[in-house]
């Protein structure tokens, strides 16, 4: 699975830790901007309505495989978001091992697991204003009665393809972009969010 | 702008979607059996009907999943959206039909 010590960001030319450090504390800043940390990504594709393709991945990852549309499932240190009928985005820290073993405990399933660490940088968008930076360049309806903590969606943000993931209500979101629009959708997300106030944070926060 | 309903993901901006064209179009069992005019027919004829047409559509910015759309191609309306291997539903493009 993902190496951490091989991972290289595609953002690494803007020198975000630097930047984050120079700016210190996010203070009244509407839009806070990071990077997110290395994280293995899986695809898995199977069939969900198998009760032995459900079971066994269940049993590797502690957590089942979320059935509605365009929502997540969160497990000890994995979350799964759904990208399709009978398809997955499995996500975990690089050090959660486990990951290697849904490919043996898939053999026979007709299931098929593919690591995609690498074709995806995450970004991480919080902060009071995060909604109005995405709304400008995403048709989604992203108020709380329509999408909120621990759904995500496929869709375009300014034009370039993203899973958005809601991950905290405040509201917070990880956004997985392709590593090659990384720099696009890093400088459009910082221009728009020029309005609010922006402030490049750590990875962790 | 069409607003279209993916069955999964529901309503969606249009510059979500691509259109492959006309659905229900069988492919031949035996293309080798088929003379070039026949082949060509299935190929590249389409009906391109005036009013009800029914089409397959995929969510490429979203889930990637093909399904069908029935549409009238004079008013834009979508009359109904349904998944790929189910029947078209021939009632409500008739009554469609008569609305108009
Ligand atoms: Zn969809």
């Amino acid at each position: 699975m993902a190496d951490p010590f091989q991972w290289q960001s595609p953002l690494a030319h803007l020198g975000l830790a630097a930047r984050s450090n120079r700016e210190g504390d996010p203070g009244d800043a509407g839009v806070h901007l990071s990077e997110r940390p290395a994280r293995t990504q899986v695809n898995l594709r199977g069939d969900s309505a198998d009760d032995a393709f459900n079971e066994a991945v269940t049993m590797v990852l502690g957590v089942g495989l979320p059935a509605r549309p365009n929502t997540t499932a969160a497990g000890e240190g994995v979350t799964v978001l759904w990208l399709g009928p009978d398809e997955w985005l499995v996500v975990a820290a690089p050090d959660v091992d486990r990951l290697a073993a849904l490919e043996t405990a898939l053999a026979g399933h007709g299931a098929a697991v593919t690591e995609v660490s690498e074709s995806r940088a995450v970004i991480g968008l919080t902060g009071a204003n995060a909604r109005e930076v995405l709304m400008k360049g995403c048709a989604l309806d992203l108020h709380p009665r329509a999408f909120r903590a621990g759904r995500c969606a496929q869709t375009l943000l300014a034009r370039a393809g993203v899973i958005l993931h809601q991950t905290g209500n405040e509201p917070a979101y990880d956004i997985y972009v392709a590593r090659s629009f990384a720099d696009y959708l890093w400088t459009w997300l910082e221009d728009a969010a020029g309005e609010y106030g922006v402030r490049v944070t750590g990875a962790d926060t | 702008m069409l607003l279209i309903s993916c069955p999964w993901c529901g309503a969606r901006d249009e510059t979500e979607f691509s259109c492959g064209g006309e659905a229900h179009i069988a492919r031949p069992a035996d293309p080798n059996a088929l003379s070039d005019a026949e082949w060509a027919d299935y190929l590249f004829m389409r009906k391109n009907t005036r009013g009800p047409y029914l089409e397959r559509w995929v969510h490429t910015a979203g889930c990637r999943r093909w399904f069908n759309v029935a549409r009238d191609t004079v008013t834009n309306e979508i009359t109904a959206v349904y998944k790929m291997g189910a029947k078209p539903p021939r009632a409500r493009a008739k009554a469609s039909r008569r609305k108009r």
